[in-house]
């Protein structure tokens, strides 16, 4: 109750949680609003969109169904957006929480290690990973994966720093607690707040990141993706720019509403730092 | 510890994270599917027998994985990044010649989006729930979920193809023979549009921090006593909020080097930028791995410099940093 009486205190969050209701609405929906493949021509290439009901949003150069491809394209963003986000979670979280607990010479390492991957462009390291390990929707999540989980770590390692000399946390020591046992019972069931909201943060530059390798031509050939819609057409961008118009806006606008959300829930599971914040 | 000590651990540093770069780019060719060999020619299938055996013999692909390693890395540290079979020239030849536009784009919008964020946010932060600041406060949210390759094509739709303000794609005019001034001015015409649309991002990103920034020192107490003492509100902001206010700012804009980088890859791609990003984007098509992990270890040596130049400056700029390392 407390928590959505302060999620809904924050217009914005509920605007945004309001428009990624609609995408999910629309992502579930595609087959069955959809169900010929967004990759089969339908119609006359190049036809303008508000001009046929059966196209609403217009063809493509191929004369698909922009619509369809904005709908089935919603499904693989979001997919990729949650999946590749729980992979970072998975590397980042052990991690960060390793590196807290032990501390030392493991922290010292565990933290270097992160400081590397932080360094290096991550977005060229993405290209090279899905390049190589050839564009498919494995590939795909696992570059995203690999290049977003350290602030995942530096965040776990921080919290964790700062639970480990609590009381509760030296009174399981005291009782003889093993370490796993601590870590996953004390220590990290108190980490999960700033987590989820850092993870709904997360997808947003996970969807982005997504839509750009799409564009650059290393989405999977078997999933119609905004990303590559938008790069489909870029040849024709005087006499066809909703074809580029439409996907990209769909984009902005999920990864806006996610944003929006994960501020709300920033407010509403950290009420103390909510008042603060800025 | 003096200013010769620190540089010098610095670069070491960035000799290490180079060195696993290489080690890294090392394992990536044998993680691709098929034959070192091929991923080194750089087409599946496609290649002659002959070079194939040519680059087995030059990187020892019969030996032993730690010799292969070894052979990989001294190639490296001669500043051998491989050669592209595609386009018949050593991958450093190819990635020095686009350098230059690289630096070019990044640096412009490194400081368009680090002196208008600066501002935004600073505007932003004096009247906090004024109509100013929830118009900067949007624009930042609105700016920070916009797809980078999206907003270029659209601006070039906008501003170059519909009113021709400013040229669609290139890095000069092409046969015009511009010299001098003349050249320089052409080139800048070209560059306003992907340098605007690459510094958006970090714009918001930057206004932002600049804004939290700000708030968070304008409750210090020698802003107080400046205050007390009668200073005018805009003198205390000015000199002593935003001063304290941008050092953050800038430690945030000297870690962002390699999204810059990143984002250069998608900006060069949509404007025909003659740069390392055009360069990647063109090797990828052709699957030329060679030229992509030399792109790829060219633009980590760029934001490692980039990163050890942003920490000098810093230093020199503010000496209290040196007082609390």
């Amino acid at each position: 109750m407390n928590f959505l009486k302060r999620f809904c205190r924050n217009r914005g969050a509920v605007l945004g949680l309001v428009i990624l209701l609609a995408v999910v609405a629309f992502a579930l929906l595609a087959p069955t609003l959809f169900p010929q493949s967004p990759w089969r021509p339908v119609g006359r290439p190049f036809l303008a969109p508000f001009t046929m009901e059966r196209f609403p949003l217009g063809t493509d150069t191929l004369g698909r169904n922009l619509a369809s491809g904005l709908v089935h394209g919603a499904r693989v963003s979001l997919m990729i957006g949650v999946v590749s986000t729980l992979v970072a979670l998975l590397i980042g979280v052990p991690l960060g929480a390793a590196a807290g607990y032990a501390g030392g010479f493991v922290d010292d390492a565990l933290m270097r290690f992160t400081e590397f991957f932080q360094t290096i462009p991550s977005f060229a390291l993405a290209i090279v990973l899905v390049a190589i390990l050839q564009p498919q929707l494995g590939s795909i999540v696992l570059a995203i994966g690999v290049v977003s989980w350290p602030p995942v770590a530096r965040l776990v390692r921080g919290e964790v720093l700062s639970l480990k000399s609590r009381e509760y946390v030296q009174a399981a020591v005291t009782i003889g607690q093993s370490t796993p046992r601590i870590i996953f019972s004390q220590v990290l069931p108190n980490t999960i707040a700033p987590i989820i909201v850092m993870g709904s943060l997360m997808i947003g530059s996970a969807i982005l990141l997504e839509s750009a390798l799409s564009f650059l031509g290393l989405g999977d050939p078997n999933l119609m993706s905004w990303g590559y819609m938008v790069g489909a057409g870029r040849t024709r961008l005087l006499d066809a720019w909703w074809i580029s118009f439409f996907p990209g806006f769909a984009i902005f606008l999920t990864v806006l509403a996610l944003n929006l959300a994960g501020e709300g829930l920033n407010d509403a599971l950290n009420p103390r730092l909510a008042r603060g914040r800025e | 510890m003096n200013l010769l000590q620190f540089l010098s651990g610095r670069l070491v540093k960035g000799v290490l994270v180079l060195f696993a770069i290489a080690v890294l780019n090392f394992f990536l060719i044998r993680a691709a599917p098929g034959d070192p060999a091929q991923v080194l020619a750089g087409e599946a299938g496609a290649a002659d027998a002959q070079l194939l055996e040519q680059l087995r013999e030059r990187f020892g692909l019969n030996e032993p994985l730690l010799t292969q390693l070894w052979i990989y890395i001294k190639g490296y540290m001669t500043f051998d990044l491989g050669f592209s079979y595609r386009q018949q020239q050593p991958v450093l030849t190819l990635v020095l010649d686009r350098l230059p536009a690289t630096l070019l784009l990044t640096g412009a919008a490194f400081v368009i989006s680090l002196a208008l964020g600066v501002v935004m946010g600073a505007l932003a932060a004096r009247r906090v729930g004024s109509w100013s600041d929830s118009l900067i406060t949007a624009l930042s949210l609105v700016f920070y979920a916009t797809p980078l390759f999206w907003i270029a094509l659209m601006s070039q739709i906008v501003f170059s193809l519909k009113f021709g303000l400013v040229p669609n794609v290139g890095y000069e005019t092409i046969g015009a023979n511009y010299t001098g001034l003349a050249r320089a001015l052409d080139i800048g015409h070209h560059l306003i549009l992907p340098a605007m649309t690459l510094g958006l991002f970090f714009t918001a990103l930057y206004a932002r921090m600049m804004r939290a920034s700000m708030l968070e020192v304008a409750g210090a107490d020698f802003v107080k006593t400046a205050r007390a003492k009668g200073l005018s509100p805009g003198i205390v902001s000015r000199r002593h909020v935003a001063r304290n206010a941008i050092l953050p700012v800038v430690t945030l804009a000297g870690l962002q080097a390699g999204q810059l980088v990143g984002g250069a890859v998608l900006t060069e791609t949509v404007f025909a930028w003659p740069g390392i990003g055009r360069l990647m984007f063109d090797a990828l098509l052709q699957r030329d791995y060679s030229v992509l992990l030399g792109v790829f270890f060219m633009s980590s040596a760029m934001v490692v410099g980039f990163n050890i130049i942003t920490d000098l400056v810093y230093r020199i700029a503010d000496p209290r940093i040196e007082a609390a390392s």
